[in-house]
């Protein structure tokens, strides 16, 4: 055991531990607080394995952005406060649930640790520079198209937010954004 | 120098956890807190391999970038259809069905 391997696995205990209770928690915010903690503790993650870009842009993405979006997500829809059994379904389906989420670890595991574990191998340092220089030289045409997939995802998100109801309602087809207002 | 199944082990428990949240829960927007561990558990796995191969393109950090920018649009569109889907039938419960 190295001084990153024993890093990596505190590290990693804390964000096995935050998943695996963001999914089974009964309370919905808490199950985004938890998530919060996951992602972020990821990128600790990153951090040990070099990857310092990766890294940052997990925190300021996932951790900045998406738990934001989830929480309103969690507002907007009166997501009720404290510990709500419903919103979890049948025990049955639970255990079906915890039987697929197992056999999916153990199918990754079955197939990822043979093929690629078990050696001792060195991390690269992480570079930023020859990231950048990469992502702007090679990668630079998937790059433009990502900034085209954002531009749709954005506007697609507009127009399904501000889809007209069945019953039409005057008031609310006129507000300036749509739907998430009412 | 690390043990490469530390990593490993971490993909395969946040897929685990994730694939769980996404068949056991009933609230849509819980749903895809799962759908957000399993797309982790991919980009750890691009993570690792880029540091471990450390090719000139720099393949694995490069599209773990790309995988958080396709995260965050998908993330979007959904909370957009989930709103939709709670004005239409005043509640997000993927299990009732629609009105």
């Amino acid at each position: 055991m190295t001084t990153l391997d024993i890093l990596f696995g505190a590290v990693a205990l804390i964000t096995a531990a935050s998943a695996v209770l963001a999914v089974t928690t009964q309370n919905l915010v808490h199950a985004a607080l938890w998530l919060v903690v996951a992602l972020g503790t990821l990128a600790g993650c990153y951090l040990i394995l070099g990857a310092e870009l990766v890294a940052l842009v997990q925190l300021l993405v996932y951790v900045g952005a998406v738990v934001v979006l989830v929480l309103f997500a969690l507002m907007l829809t009166h997501a009720p406060i404290g510990r709500s059994p419903e919103q979890s379904s049948s025990p049955v389906q639970r255990i079906a649930a915890a039987a697929i989420g197992a056999g999916t670890s153990v199918l990754f595991a079955a197939v990822l640790l043979p093929a690629l574990g078990g050696e001792l191998r060195p991390t690269i340092a992480g570079d930023t520079k020859g990231i950048a220089t990469q992502l702007f030289g090679a990668w630079v045409w998937p790059f433009e198209l990502l900034s085209l997939l954002l531009l749709v995802a954005l506007i697609a998100a507009l127009a399904v937010s501000r889809m007209p109801n069945k019953d039409p309602d005057p008031s609310a087809a006129s507000t300036l954004v749509g739907g998430k207002s009412a | 120098m690390i043990h490469l199944w530390l990593p490993l082990v971490l993909v395969c428990i946040l897929a685990g956890a994730g694939a769980y949240g996404v068949i056991a829960r009933r609230n849509a927007v819980l749903v895809l807190i799962g759908v957000e561990l399993m797309l982790n558990a991919a980009n750890l796995l691009f993570v690792t391999m880029g540091s471990v191969r450390g090719d000139t393109l720099r393949t694995g950090h490069v599209l773990a970038l790309f995988l958080i920018t396709i995260a965050a649009a998908e993330m979007g569109v959904a909370l957009a259809v989930i709103l939709a889907l709670f004005r239409d039938r005043g509640h997000i419960d993927l299990s009732e069905p629609g009105s």
